[in-house]
C-alpha cells in the first residue's frame, strides 16, 4: 500500500513539475494531505490558488479516507517512518499531544496571527509550549430538522432527547402511512469509530454523565446517568433510526439526510452548505438547532471537532509549507472555507463579517454553540486518548447492538480504562 | 567412480550459485521481516521510537503484576479477551471460507473440464472476481451491503425474501456473513482453478473405461476423480488457508472495528498504528505467525500431502 501511494504521488509530482512549467525558478511543489468530505477535494483548488499565483509555489492535494481513524493510522506510519513525501498535514483537533514530535513549531512564525484566533484552539494545539499546528476550521455539530415536514405535522424543532424521539416517530409513522417508505426519523454515526465517541460523548455529557475522563484525569464513565444515555440511544436502533445506522459514518447519514429520508440528522456544519446545494432534495428545506438536552434545563453539549494544519519535520520544503500553513489558517482562506464549505472559523473576527452571515447564516449563530462545546478527553489521556477513545466506542458500540446492557459495559469499560490508565496517563 | 562423485558435487555447487540470489531475496522480504518482529515483541518498541525499545522478555505475552493492593492480575496479549475474540473470529471465517470454497470451486471446476462451445471465454470471465483488486471489490460489496442504498436489500425486497431492508455490514449477527459472501464470491474462481489444473492431469481413458463398465457417475466422482485430484487439492486448500487465516483488507475495508469479525491481523495492526503499542502488536503477529505454522504443519501431517512433488507418478 506504501509503494503505491508512493508511486501514485510520484506521477502527481511529475504531473505538478510539467503544470509548474514557466513558473518562477525555485518553485516548490508541495504535497497537502487531507481526508476527503463533503466537496472539500474539488474546493481546495480554488482556496488555494490565490497561495499559489502570490508565490509560485504548487500544492497538490492527496486526499485520504473520511474516517478520521483510517487517517490517523496512515499518518502515523509515514511521520514514523520519516516520509518526505508529504509536506502538510491535515490533523484532528485531539491529534496535537500524539504526533506533536513529528511536527515543526510553528510558535515564532504565526506570532502575529495565532492572537486572532479563539486562544481556546491555539490551546488545544499548543503541546509543552510548542504550537504544533494552526487551525483552519473548528467544528461543533448541529441538529438538522425538517422545516417542511414540522410545519406540516405542527411540530417545533425538540429541546429535549425524548421530544426528539417522540417527534421523530410521530412524523415517520404519518410519512410512512403516506407511502415514504424510506422516511427515517433521526440518522448519525453510530458506526465503531472515532465518531461514535463525538456522538456518545454528546448524550452521556446532556444527560449529566460526565465526559468519560475528566480534565483532572479520573475515570468517570461509569455512571447512572451515561447508562440512561446509552439505553436511550439504544431504544432509537431499528425504531426512528435505521439498524443500519451503526455502521453510518458522516457521510452515511448525510447520504440518508440529503436524498431527503430523515426528520432529524446529527452532524457537523459542513452539512449545511451541501444540504443547500443545487442536487439536493432538501435544498431550502431544513434549519439547524442546537443538540437536544437529556431533560429541561440541561445544558446541551456539542462535541468540539475542527481540523489544523501542520508541516511535518521530514518535509524538504519547510519555507513554502509553512507560508502555505499560515494562508490556509489565515482570514482570506477561512473566510472562502466559511462561504464555500460552511466551516467554522477560527478566527474570532469572521463571525461578523457579513459576506459570511449572507451566504451561510448557520455561522454567526454557531459562535456561542462551540464556544461551550465539549472537548474530548485527549488532553488528560495524552498519548492513551486513541485507546481510551476505541474501548469507549467498542461499548457503547457493543450496548447499542444489544451485547449487554448500558451499565454492565460502561462497568466493564471502567476496569479497561483503569487497566490502560495504569499509575497514570 | 571418484568423476562421478565430483560431478554431483560440482552440480550441486552450481544449484547453489543458482538459488543464491532467491535465498538472498527470501532472507531479505521473509526471514529478515519476521525475526525483527520477533525481537520487537520482546521489547517495549513504539512506533513513534522505533529504535529505542528495551528488551523486557515474555512481557508483553504474558506477565504477572502485583497491585498496590496485593492483587495478582496477569498481563498481556496470551490473557487478552480481544485476541482470543480475534483469534475465535479468524479460525471460523478460515474454515468456513474455505469449506465453501473448496465445495464451490470443485463445481465450477467439474463444469469447466466439460467440453462445451464457448469454454474459453468462460473460464476467462469466472476468473474476473480473483483478478480485481480485493480493496475495489471490498468497498464494491460495501455499497452493494449498503442498508439504504444497496442493491443486495432492493433486490431482496422486490424478490419478497425479506420484509425489512437487513443492515448487512452494522448488525453484529450479520456482519462475519457479509465477510463470508464476499470472500467465498472472489476467491472461488482461484479454487475452481487450481483444481481445474488438478482435473486435466486426470487420464481420460480412466472414464472411458468405468463408462464402458457402466459404473454411475457419482461413483465415478468418488471412485476416480477425487482421489486423482487430491494432491492439487490438497496443495489448493493449503494455499487458501494460509490466506484466509492472515485475512485483512476484505474486512478492515467492509467491516473496520466490528468486534464480530475482527480478525488478528486487524487487531494487531490496530495495537501496532492505532494504539502506539508496536511491541505488543508485533507480539500479535508473532503469535498470529505461529499459529498459522501449526495448521499448516498439522494439515501436511494429517494429510500426508506430499508438498515435494516426488511421490506419486
Amino acid at each position: 500500500m506504501m509503494m503505491l501511494t508512493g508511486r501514485a504521488l510520484r506521477t502527481a509530482a511529475t504531473a505538478a513539475m510539467l503544470a509548474g512549467l514557466g513558473a518562477p525558478v525555485m518553485a516548490d511543489e508541495l504535497f497537502y494531505v487531507s481526508g476527503a468530505v463533503g466537496n472539500a477535494v474539488e474546493n481546495f483548488k480554488e482556496l488555494v490558488k490565490p497561495w499559489e499565483e502570490a508565490t509560485g509555489h504548487t500544492v497538490t492535494l492527496v486526499p485520504m479516507p473520511a474516517s478520521t481513524t483510517d487517517q490517523f493510522g496512515q499518518y502515523r506510519l509515514w511521520l514514523a517512518a520519516g516520509a518526505a513525501d508529504i509536506d502538510l498535514y491535515q490533523t484532528d483537533v485531539i491529534w496535537a499531544p500524539q504526533l506533536a514530535d513529528h511536527f515543526v513549531d510553528l510558535t515564532e512564525v504565526a506570532k502575529d496571527l495565532a492572537p486572532t484566533h479563539f486562544p481556546s484552539i491555539i490551546e488545544s494545539q499548543t503541546v509543552n509550549g510548542k504550537l504544533v499546528a494552526l487551525p483552519i476550521f473548528t467544528d461543533a455539530p448541529a441538529l438538522y430538522y425538517r422545516t417542511d415536514l414540522l410545519e406540516k405535522y405542527g411540530k417545533t424543532p425538540p429541546k429535549t432527547w425524548a421530544e426528539l424521539a417522540e417527534t421523530a416517530k410521530f412524523i415517520q409513522d404519518a410519512e410512512r402511512a403516506e407511502g415514504q417508505a424510506d422516511l427515517w426519523g433521526f440518522v448519525w454515526q453510530g458506526n465503531a469509530y472515532e465518531g461514535l465517541t463525538c456522538n456518545a460523548l454528546e448524550w452521556v455529557k446532556s444527560f449529566g454523565g460526565g465526559q468519560i475522563v475528566e480534565p483532572d484525569g479520573t475515570i468517570s464513565v461509569n455512571n447512572e446517568n451515561a447508562a440512561a444515555a446509552l439505553e436511550m440511544a439504544k431504544s432509537w436502533v431499528g425504531t426512528i433510526s435505521p439498524d443500519g445506522v451503526l455502521a453510518y459514518q458522516e457521510e452515511e447519514a448525510r447520504g440518508v439526510w440529503q436524498t431527503g429520508n430523515a426528520v432529524f440528522m446529527r452532524n457537523w456544519p459542513y452539512a449545511y452548505g451541501l444540504g443547500n446545494g443545487d442536487d439536493s432534495a432538501v435544498k431550502g428545506k431544513f434549519g439547524v438547532t442546537t443538540l437536544p438536552v437529556g431533560k429541561e434545563g440541561d445544558t446541551s453539549a456539542a462535541t468540539l471537532g475542527g481540523w489544523n494544519v501542520a508541516v511535518s519535520k521530514y518535509s524538504t520544503k519547510q519555507d513554502a509549507a509553512i507560508s502555505l500553513a499560515l494562508y490556509l489558517a489565515g482570514p482570506e482562506a477561512q473566510k472562502q472555507r466559511a462561504i464555500n464549505e460552511s466551516n467554522l472559523p477560527t478566527i474570532i473576527s469572521l463571525y461578523d463579517d457579513p459576506d459570511i452571515a449572507a451566504a451561510q447564516p448557520i455561522i454567526p449563530q454557531w459562535k456561542d454553540v462551540f464556544l461551550n462545546a465539549v472537548p474530548r478527553p485527549s488532553a488528560p489521556t495524552l498519548g492513551k486518548y486513541n485507546e481510551v477513545s476505541a474501548k469507549f466506542w467498542s461499548a457503547v458500540h457493543n450496548t447499542l447492538s444489544g451485547n449487554g446492557s448500558a451499565a454492565e459495559n460502561l462497568e466493564l469499560l471502567e476496569l479497561e480504562l483503569s487497566d490502560i490508565k495504569g499509575s497514570g496517563w | 567412480m571418484a568423476s562421478e562423485l565430483s560431478l554431483s558435487r560440482q552440480r550441486q555447487r552450481a544449484a547453489f550459485w543458482f538459488l543464491a540470489p532467491m535465498l538472498a531475496a527470501l532472507f531479505c522480504v521473509a526471514a529478515w521481516p519476521l525475526i525483527r518482529t520477533i525481537w520487537f515483541s520482546l521489547t517495549d518498541t513504539t512506533l513513534s521510537d522505533l529504535y529505542g525499545g528495551e528488551w523486557i522478555g515474555f512481557d508483553n505475552y504474558l506477565s504477572l503484576r502485583v497491585l498496590e493492593s496485593g492483587r495478582w492480575v496477569w498481563r498481556g496479549t496470551l490473557v487478552d479477551p480481544a485476541w482470543w475474540n480475534a483469534v475465535w473470529n479468524t479460525v471460523r471465517f478460515a474454515f468456513v471460507s474455505v469449506f465453501f470454497e473448496t465445495i464451490l470451486g470443485l463445481i465450477v471446476a467439474l463444469v469447466l473440464n466439460a467440453e462445451f462451445k464457448g469454454r474459453g471465454f468462460v473460464r476467462a470471465a469466472i476468473l474476473i472476481p480473483w483478478a480485481i483488486p480485493t480493496i475495489v471489490s471490498a468497498k464494491m460489496w460495501a455499497w452493494m451491503l449498503n442498508d439504504q442504498f444497496g442493491i443486495i436489500n432492493d433486490i431482496l425486497l422486490g424478490l419478497g425474501l425479506i420484509d425489512q431492508k437487513i443492515a448487512w455490514t452494522a448488525s453484529t449477527d450479520t456482519a462475519m456473513t457479509a465477510v463470508l459472501i464476499v470472500d467465498i464470491w472472489k476467491t472461488t474462481p482461484f479454487m475452481a482453478l487450481l483444481i481445474l489444473a488438478g482435473l486435466q492431469m486426470v487420464p481420460r481413458d480412466i472414464y472411458e473405461a468405468a463408462r464402458l463398465d457402466g459404473v454411475n457417475p457419482v461413483k465415478v466422482f468418488f471412485k476416480i476423480t477425487l482421489p486423482l485430484i487430491r494432491p492439487a487439492l490438497a496443495v489448493a486448500i493449503i494455499f487458501r488457508m494460509l490466506d484466509a487465516l492472515r485475512i485483512f483488507d476484505l474486512v478492515y475495508v467492509l467491516t473496520p472495528n466490528s468486534a464480530a469479525t475482527k480478525t488478528m491481523s486487524v487487531i494487531s495492526r490496530e495495537n501496532m498504528i492505532d494504539f502506539d503499542k508496536f511491541a505488543y502488536g508485533a507480539a500479535q503477529s508473532t503469535l498470529l505467525f505461529a499459529i498459522i505454522a501449526v495448521f499448516v504443519s498439522l494439515y501436511i501431517w494429517l494429510g500426508k500431502v506430499d508438498l515435494s512433488g516426488e511421490g506419486q507418478r
